[in-house]
């Protein structure tokens, strides 16, 4: 370590750099996940080919380097003829895209919940534990099939579902930390000098609570993207033709052992994003929650 | 003891009657008139729809469709599907062996090789191993375990025709269900090679249910190994003279199982979602293949018990679990 007694304290953000850059694997996540939103971002300019294109003449073409292969399609085409390479990056604006509403809408809910969880009378606090319970009690994937078969398979009512059953962790993680906090001289100070339950809520004790839900956050991105895409692998999710990875993958099931490249790399594509923000999120977890470290 | 167990049962038994609201309103939350929605594209006439509004007393209000819906579901009753017209608790338990064969053999994978490769990269701490280990255990809790099925199935039916595809057995054989497990049944029934078939199509759907299982008792029992070697007694151990054997395998594992057993007890809810996805790949008669066909038929009555039936078992594997943790850690029981 080259820290040498500075007598200035170091600004949050530089300090939390420096523990989250020790762990090497969180630092290489973070920069393919940084590389993924770009190229998610930037999708119609770099896609070599329009992701919903046919070329008939082309199908099943393998990627470039198996014989038979051809260059123009690098991770060769689909069986419609369509540039894999191409929609594996429009693909992954549909991933970021359902991982940043999933986690809102989950985080935001969540939180909210939370939040009255921890400050309401034991009455209300154990009605919504309860609830809570309930939710807990199905399988995730299972439950949102199931809303998804009520509410019609769609793209935003799988969202809609997962962010339902991502929602629970939130409240449980922001009651414990509500609770946690409470007995504190900081709030009791607070509430002396006249805070309302409000700015007692959200300003006072809100931000003392952030680390363990910021370390859940990059969790549920990633479960909201391994999700989604079972989801449309299922067929409940995302619909042909949205070059979403799950329903790509789903397309060319039956593909499988003649054409190994139609399965191959969309899998890759979630298992590479997925991993990036695992590895971002124990980095994470390192640097916010010393508790929580994994020795 | 007594405490934590009448507490835990405090909590269940509400948690119970919310499940069973939660499965009441599945069906008449459904957008549409629930009948219209289940008869499909069909279509049916005035005098079955009444027949069936009669049927599943959606004439009646609310409150007293819960209740019968409820006494029903106390008695064991969860309503027939409307495709093959037996009951669903019959459907659901004729299915469950085949589920429950799958998760212990994923479980039983899972736990023989994460647990030792946890205390090798504990007690290789920071080692090319322990890095390797870690890394591939990351690899594996992030794995689309559908896409992971689909490479297996590439690599070892494909290519190398070791495994076959899909199904619990060769249609060759054929014998009746005495226990419903598919290992056991062919062994009892005497046909040579059966066994040996029913153990080649169990391989691929093993692994890959049992895969993040894996990875997660791995990268547990490897933190709470951390933990436990560096307390006292195990340096008092050390200085007596014990050898490592001894050391990491009787003293430091049996209290770094402690929380290795939970993470067990409490992954059968993801053991169970990700029967959905392995059974509907591999074509396995189970419970999750038939929740997903059932989705796919709107056969709602059965969705509605199997939803019910799951949540279920979840919830009671959940209290064994924390009565059990409870009654191996005293410290727990205070709460």
């Amino acid at each position: 370590m080259t820290d040498t007694a500075a007598p200035v304290r170091p600004s949050p953000l530089a300090e939390f750099w420096r523990y989250f850059s020790e762990n090497r694997g969180a630092v290489i996540g973070f920069w393919v996940v940084v590389t993924l939103l770009a190229i998610a971002v930037l999708a119609p300019l770099i896609a070599p080919y329009d992701p919903a294109l046919q070329m008939r003449d082309k199908t099943l073409l393998p990627p470039g380097w198996v014989s038979g292969g051809d260059w123009s399609h690098l991770l060769g085409t689909d069986p419609l003829g369509r540039d894999i390479l191409s929609r594996l990056i429009h693909g992954a604006r549909f991933s970021f895209f359902i991982g940043f509403i999933v986690v809102g809408i989950a985080a935001s809910g969540g939180i909210l919940i939370g939040l009255i969880a921890g400050f309401a009378p034991r009455w209300l606090d154990t009605v919504i534990m309860r609830i809570m319970d309930i939710i807990l009690a199905f399988p995730s994937l299972l439950l949102a099939l199931v809303l998804v078969a009520i509410l019609g398979p769609s793209l935003i009512n799988a969202m809609i579902a997962i962010a339902l059953v991502l929602q629970p962790h939130y409240v449980r993680l922001t009651r414990a930390a509500v609770m946690n906090e409470l007995p504190k001289d900081y709030v009791t100070s607070a509430r002396v000098a006249g805070a309302g339950l409000i700015r007692l809520m959200f300003v006072t004790v809100l931000p003392n609570c952030l680390a363990p839900l910021i370390v859940q956050s990059a969790l549920a991105f990633s479960n909201a993207i391994l999700d989604a895409a079972a989801l449309g692998f299922l067929g409940m999710g995302a619909q042909p033709p949205t070059p979403e990875w799950g329903t790509m993958l789903a397309e060319a099931r039956e593909f499988i052992l003649r054409a190994w490249w139609v399965v191959t790399f969309p899998g890759l594509a979630i298992l590479i994003t997925v991993l990036a923000i695992n590895l971002m999120g124990d980095g994470l977890r390192d640097a916010l929650d010393p508790r929580l470290k994994r020795s | 003891m007594l405490r934590l167990i009448l507490f835990r049962l405090a909590t269940f038994i509400p948690t119970f009657f919310g499940v069973t609201l939660v499965t009441f309103a599945f069906i008449r939350v459904l957008p549409g008139d629930p009948i219209v929605v289940m008869a499909g594209e069909r279509g049916l006439s005035a005098e079955r729809y009444a027949e069936l509004m009669h049927q599943f007393g959606f004439d009646q209000s609310l409150p007293v469709q819960y209740w019968d819906y409820l006494w029903g579901v106390l008695h064991g009753d969860l309503g027939l599907s409307l495709v093959t017209r037996k009951p669903v608790s019959t459907e659901f338990f004729a299915l469950f062996p085949a589920t429950l064969e799958l998760s212990i053999c994923a479980m039983i994978f899972a736990v023989l090789m994460g647990i030792p490769a946890g205390v090798i990269a504990a007690v290789y701490r920071g080692r090319l191993f322990d890095r390797a280990l870690m890394s591939s255990a990351l690899v594996g809790y992030s794995m689309p375990i559908f896409w992971w099925a689909l490479l297996l199935i590439i690599v070892f039916s494909g290519n190398l025709n070791w495994t076959p595809v899909s199904g619990r057995i060769d249609l060759l054989y054929y014998f009746p269900a005495v226990t419903g497990f598919m290992l056991i049944d062919s062994l009892l029934s005497g046909q040579s090679g059966a066994f040996g078939s029913a153990v080649q199509h169990l391989i691929l759907p093993t692994i890959v249910l049992g895969t993040i299982p894996l990875a997660v008792i791995a990268r547990q029992t490897r933190s709470s190994m951390l933990e436990v070697l560096s307390e006292d007694y195990i340096r008092t151990a050390r200085a007596k003279g014990l050898s490592p054997w001894r050391i990491n395998g009787v003293h430091a594992l049996r209290n770094g199982m402690i929380p290795v057993v939970t993470v067990i007890g409490l992954s059968v809810g993801t053991l169970l979602g990700g029967a959905i996805l392995t059974e509907t790949i591999f074509s396995w008669p189970g419970i999750g293949k038939w929740m997903v066909d059932s989705i796919f038929r709107r056969d709602y009555p059965v969705v509605q018990g199997g939803l019910l039936m799951i949540a279920l078992m979840v919830m009671v594997v959940n209290l064994v679990v924390d009565l059990l943790y409870g009654f191996i850690n005293p410290k727990i029981r205070k709460r």
